[in-house]
């Protein structure tokens, strides 16, 4: 019994239908919870007023716009080194779905700044880094598409990949250059120091965090599927031409 | 290798090469800001270090498209594939001579450009310098970016795309380098960042590129 066993398309397919209902499920309870607990039971911000509420959308979507990269980096190399085709279709399958979470957060921080900055956008150096990463999104998702022989496909861009991830890095630290920016630091994980996110936001913080991991793994889960059905009816069509 | 290079870049300065394309974009870019900027110098002068290095960036992407493609529609890269050089070093000269092609002329033309957009007087040096230790890692960067999409028909804008977010770093601090510079402020931070990346590529991406060729000539 090894981990590499769900690298086996039958078998993954079959321990991912077992799986992501449960996954499903606990994504909508959690979502559900964690937004209405957010939105409608926390107290307004005596400086921000109820805008501070926008929090438990943006801090999840921006980790995970993140984490999704990271993901397919884990996925591009299982992929370059142990050739297993599902890891290359869940890379694939990962990046529309980080790609969304980029303009989330992107989007959800403009509708903060607006009132709170006072601007919708500032070239801020997470902002850029973030603006970045979206870019990056887009162009493996074109390196996808323009390829035609999968394999191909799957190499390449898990290449690209790995290369983009050392750049996204340096690009991050590289607008550090202009100036500190306006956005803050992440205050999550600071409970113990001074001026530290308040309880009331903290919990509520953490059940949307959970909703959101579950939402990205649950959406990759329903992706590789297709992507795995669609490499088998591409597979039965290439039969049946050649009979 | 040399012999390589040669040929490279014989075929870079013969007819149909696109020798000087590169060079002519980088004088219109110049011509054409302060056109629809206006001609306030000291407007120009605040803008001049971003714009000629957007500039020398974008002269630079223009050319990449040649690197690999010709190569490999006419075969002659399956045989550098198969010759007895390592295909990563066939890689850092095709690099190396798309650099000599595109990379020193835009470095040497720069200062006269920037007498165009009203760089402050300090600056020149920096300009030079500053591109000089960028450009190698445009090229192979975009040298990589070409191997990714050699295989690709009309893959020019796909390139544009996949190389541009790559180049972000190397246009930071270059520009930085020359801001600093132009302002008689101390440069040697950005400057050695600038190095650092450039040989970091020039040490890695060789590889990397090396492997989307061998993908793409499966």
């Amino acid at each position: 019994m090894s981990l590499w066993e769900y690298a086996n398309p039958k078998k993954f397919m079959q321990v991912s239908a077992g799986v992501l209902p449960w996954v499903v499920g606990l994504t909508g309870l959690c979502l559900v919870v964690g937004l209405v607990w957010g939105f409608f039971f926390t107290p307004d911000d005596y400086k921000q007023g109820s805008t501070v509420k926008i929090l438990f959308v943006h801090v999840p979507t921006a980790m995970m716009a993140i984490n999704a990269w990271v993901m397919m980096l884990v996925a591009s190399l299982i992929w370059l080194v142990r050739r297993h085709h599902v890891s290359a279709l869940a890379a694939k399958a990962a990046a529309p779905v980080g790609l969304t979470f980029t303009a989330i957060a992107l989007v959800t921080g403009a509708f903060w700044g607006q009132p709170m900055w006072g601007t919708w956008w500032a070239w801020d150096p997470r902002l850029t880094a973030f603006l970045i990463l979206a870019l990056f999104y887009l162009g493996y998702m074109a390196l996808w598409q323009a390829v035609e022989d999968p394999d191909t496909a799957a190499d390449l861009t898990a290449v690209l990949c790995m290369v983009g991830s050392v750049f996204a890095v340096l690009s991050r630290y590289a607008v550090k250059f202009w100036n500190q920016g306006l956005h803050q630091d992440s205050t999550i994980l600071k409970v113990g120091e001074k001026d530290p996110l308040d309880v009331a936001y903290y919990l509520p913080l953490l059940v949307c965090i959970a909703g959101f991991v579950l939402l990205f793994v649950a959406l990759v889960l329903i992706r590789t599927r297709t992507e795995i059905r669609a490499r088998r009816l591409s597979a039965l069509q290439a039969r049946e031409r050649i009979a | 290798m040399i012999a390589l290079l040669i040929r490279d870049l014989r075929l870079a300065f013969r007819a149909g090469g696109g020798f000087g394309l590169g060079l002519a974009f980088f004088l219109l870019v110049a011509v054409l800001v302060p056109l629809g900027v206006g001609p306030e110098g000291a407007t120009l002068a605040k803008i001049a270090p971003g714009i000629l290095w957007v500039g020398a960036l974008l002269a630079c992407l223009l050319s990449l498209d040649r690197i690999f493609a010709l190569d490999f529609e006419d075969g002659s890269l399956d045989l550098l594939a198969t010759s007895p050089i390592p295909l990563e070093g066939v890689v850092a000269i095709k690099a190396l001579a798309h650099w000599l092609v595109t990379g020193l002329p835009l470095t040497l033309a720069a200062p006269v450009l920037g007498v165009l957009l009203n760089l402050p007087g300090p600056g020149y040096l920096w300009l030079v310098v500053s591109l000089a230790a960028g450009t190698p890692a445009l090229s192979v960067i975009g040298a990589f970016g070409a191997a990714l999409t050699v295989g690709i028909k009309r893959g020019g804008l796909l390139l544009s795309l996949l190389v541009l977010p790559l180049y972000v770093p190397t246009l930071i601090f270059g520009a930085e380098v020359v801001k600093r510079g132009a302002a008689g402020a101390d440069v040697s931070v950005p400057l050695l960042l600038l190095a650092g990346i450039t040989a970091g590529a020039l040490a890695l991406l060789p590889f990397a590129a090396a492997a989307a060729i061998r993908v793409n000539l499966r």
